[in-house]
């Protein structure tokens, strides 16, 4: 036994050793060339520690780290980057129990409103809601604000109103790029008249399978009915069995469910939807709508670029009286503490230049408008920045994250696939649905 | 690796400590009680040796069982009563109707299928020459878990458009025979047909080995004399080897049926629960798991083990009655 712990320390001894020895190399040269002077406003905390609780984790986590590293050494504080897989399952509890994190990164709304609940989360610091005003349409405050009151800055954010398509095949058929609902119809009958699919469709997606079609449903819906419909069918306000809702659940039918474009509908549901979109680059199928996370879904030989193998496009709206309508996804940062190392931060991160110097490294598109958009490293970012940082859009959250779980990760991805792979009726899908929504 | 057991050597020392001391304990309760005698001494023993399971049990099993009777009747978040709302759902909603004929189906068909099946090779194959061999292949799949084999599964049932080359076996010999490749698992009733395939892959090899047993203990001398008297083949069987391993047969049976009535894997791995394949144990699960309703989860777990009641009681008389008659 104590022969072992000797060798043990000894082990950790020589680790420590070289952790510091590569840590000194890697500062050292760096440590000289920082230029302080954009992070004097954050003021000197030298000596605090700051905790950013998250669901962020490797490689995304360091990215981050890289980004703000500078921001540390000149202002003191060390961020304390905490990400957990079971972030959302532990705040409540950490919450509860008197540790919150000084920072938490909630990744939807749903989960800032039950924490704000509690009274624990704090309304965000002067500094933040100047640059949340300054950089971010309305549409993102008013998600990151409880009954008015706002709390949670916007941090990176998704765009899930894009269509996947081949430039490649594109440009064989010549086909252009369609910027209105009637252009891509059209297109979708050209494709059908030469026997291709148009669409590519998957929802299956082991015990999430469904969620594909969750997110067909509430394009369309705002799409069809704008922000405020949108906004009140997450709320139960208008239910499932509203004619609108049908409605655009009809429309949904009318494309994803339109034999003539997708081919063999039923297939759609035992399809997993990282197989839907990977005849694309071949041209088996001509096109997808996907969130711009797809870009990972494709092997890494497929060049994603507007002239590569695969690239996307804006999903248009199909109603001219709902301004570019966009679906989006993201997280919001919220604080638990009021010191004001932790007020620097959030401001920080809410910042332009954090934002700037965060995208340029890939993987990543913020709604924050003060970011250039050349200053992103990949195309389908930047595609989606132009997107989501438009003050004219109309954004919304993605709806079934705003319901309540039995709902939105429950019996909607249920019902849904039933619609797709029974031919369950839209009558019978938004009464099941209107039913299971939960009392009180 | 080592820096695995490095990095962990503090809780395997917890571990083993915890360990230490739960026996070190043990020890001193023992040799305290070793001193009494005279009167109490029989009720100090049977205390000490039964106290540890009984303590046990009532933390994993009583309790526990307690809590979900207690939940069914409440909330999705445990917070407030609803009286017998949830039991009302299971009662009234479609989707559930749907899950609890799932459910009769499996616990019917499966059982029945896979012991007829395990007894009928059992026969077969007893006495035959080399009869370890194909035993040992029927077995093999018993090595399998359930969401091993459900993957192989899946994939026999894989679906791909017809023209294109199918990767499913299933979809694959359909179309050389010159039918049209089917999307198997969304076919209803069929899919559920087609998942009970899996379990009975699975578990006719046990119920073959377990029957196989049964008829080698039946005495060699009972099968001359029936053989004497003109008894051979199924009335043989019918007459005399059945009626001998019925008990086993019944045992068997019993098994199969709490097995499928608690399925889930298969379920959860292959389909989901949707398709209109779902059973109770993975609406349980979804429930409470998926759609954070600890209520309506916690009323059909009870539903599962009132259904499961029975069975045991069944078991567990039989078994009594044949020490009693021994």
């Amino acid at each position: 036994m104590f022969k072992s712990k000797k060798r043990i320390l000894a082990t950790a001894g020589i680790a420590a050793t070289t952790l510091v020895a590569s840590l000194v190399a890697a500062t050292a040269p760096a440590a000289a060339a920082v230029d302080c002077a954009p992070y004097a406003a954050y003021g000197k905390h030298t000596g605090k520690t700051v905790e950013f609780n998250t669901s962020i984790l490797d490689p995304e986590k360091s990215t981050f780290q890289k980004v703000w590293k500078d921001f540390e050494s000149c202002t003191g504080i060390t961020i304390n980057f905490t990400g957990t897989n079971q972030f959302e399952a532990q705040l409540p509890v950490r919450v509860a129990g008197g540790t919150a994190p000084d920072l938490a990164v909630f990744p939807q709304p749903g989960l800032l409103a039950k924490m704000v609940e509690t009274g624990k989360v704090l309304p965000a610091p002067a500094s933040v809601v100047a640059n949340v005003d300054k950089y971010w349409s309305k549409g993102y405050k008013d998600l990151g604000s409880v009954g008015g009151k706002f709390y949670a800055a916007p941090l990176g954010s998704s765009l899930k109103s894009l269509v996947w398509y081949s430039p490649k095949q594109f440009a064989k058929n010549g086909y252009a790029v369609p910027t209105t609902w009637a252009q891509l119809t059209s297109l979708a009958d050209r494709m059908a008249a030469k026997k291709q699919t148009a669409f590519c469709g998957g929802i299956g997606s082991g015990g999430a399978t469904g969620w594909p079609a969750t997110d067909w449903v509430e394009q369309m819906v705002l799409r069809e009915h704008g922000a405020q419909v949108y906004a009140d069918w997450t709320t139960n306000k208008v239910k499932f069995s509203d004619p609108r809702i049908q409605s655009a659940m009809k429309k949904v039918a009318g494309w994803m469910q339109n034999p003539k474009w997708v081919g063999n509908v039923k297939k759609i549901a035992t399809t997993t939807f990282q197989d839907a979109g990977q005849g694309i680059p071949s041209g088996k199928c001509m096109m997808l709508q996907q969130a711009s996370f797809y870009a990972g879904q494709f092997p890494e030989k497929n060049i994603i670029a507007a002239d590569g193998d695969v690239y996307a496009f804006y999903l248009p709206g199909t109603n001219p009286k709902v301004k570019t309508p966009i679906l989006t996804a993201g997280e919001f940062v919220g604080a638990f503490a009021s010191r004001p190392e932790v007020a620097a931060v959030q401001a920080y991160l809410s910042s332009a230049e954090f934002a700037t110097a965060k995208v340029a490294e890939g993987g990543w598109a913020t709604a924050n408008n003060g970011v250039p958009l050349f200053k992103y490293k990949d195309p389908i970012q930047r595609l989606s920045a132009q997107y989501l940082s438009n003050k004219n859009a109309t954004a919304v959250f993605d709806g079934s994250d705003i319901m309540p779980a039995s709902i939105g990760a429950g019996k909607m991805w249920t019902e849904f696939t039933a619609w797709f792979a029974e031919g369950k009726s839209i009558a019978a899908v938004t009464k099941a649905l209107d039913a299971a929504w939960p009392k009180s | 690796m080592s820096d695995f057991i490095a990095t962990n050597v503090p809780k395997f020392t917890s571990l083993f400590t915890a360990m230490a001391a739960f026996f070190i304990i043990l020890a001193v309760i023992f040799v305290v009680a070793g001193f009494v005698n005279g009167k109490i001494a029989r009720p100090i023993a049977l205390v000490v040796f039964l106290a540890p399971a009984l303590l046990l049990l009532l933390a994993g099993l009583v309790i526990p069982t307690g809590r979900t009777i207690f939940f069914s009747f409440m909330n999705p978040n445990s917070d407030g009563f609803v009286g017998l709302e949830n039991y009302a759902w299971i009662a009234t909603d479609p989707g559930v109707r749907t899950v609890l004929f799932n459910t009769a189906l499996w616990t019917i068909v499966t059982p029945l299928f896979t012991t007829a099946l395990g007894l009928y090779l059992a026969v077969m194959l007893d006495r035959m020459r080399g009869e370890s061999i194909p035993k040992s292949l029927i077995f093999m799949p018993m090595a399998i878990s359930f969401v091993g084999a459900s993957i192989i599964f899946k994939f026999m049932y894989e679906y791909r458009d017809p023209g294109d080359s199918q990767i499913g076996l299933l979809s694959a010999i359909v179309q050389a025979i010159g039918f049209g490749p089917s999307n198997w698992l969304l076919v209803k009733p069929l899919n559920t047909l087609l998942l009970m395939v899996v379990f009975i892959w699975t578990q006719t090899g046990f119920a073959m080995v377990i029957l196989s047993a049964a008829i080698k203990g039946v005495p060699t001398d009972v099968l001359e004399a029936s053989a004497l008297d003109g008894a051979t083949g199924w009335k043989l069987f019918r007459g005399v080897t059945f009626p001998m391993v019925r008990t086993t047969f019944v045992v068997v049976l019993a098994t199969m049926v709490v097995a499928s009535l608690k399925l889930f894997d298969i379920v959860r791995t292959m389909t989901g629960g949707n398709f209109g394949t779902s059973v109770l144990a993975n609406e349980m699960y979804s429930q409470i798991f998926v759609q954070f309703d600890a209520g309506k989860g916690s009323a059909l777990a009870v539903m599962l083990f009132l259904s499961v009641t029975p069975i045991f009681i069944y078991n567990i008389r039989s078994l009594k009655r044949e020490r009693s008659s021994k």
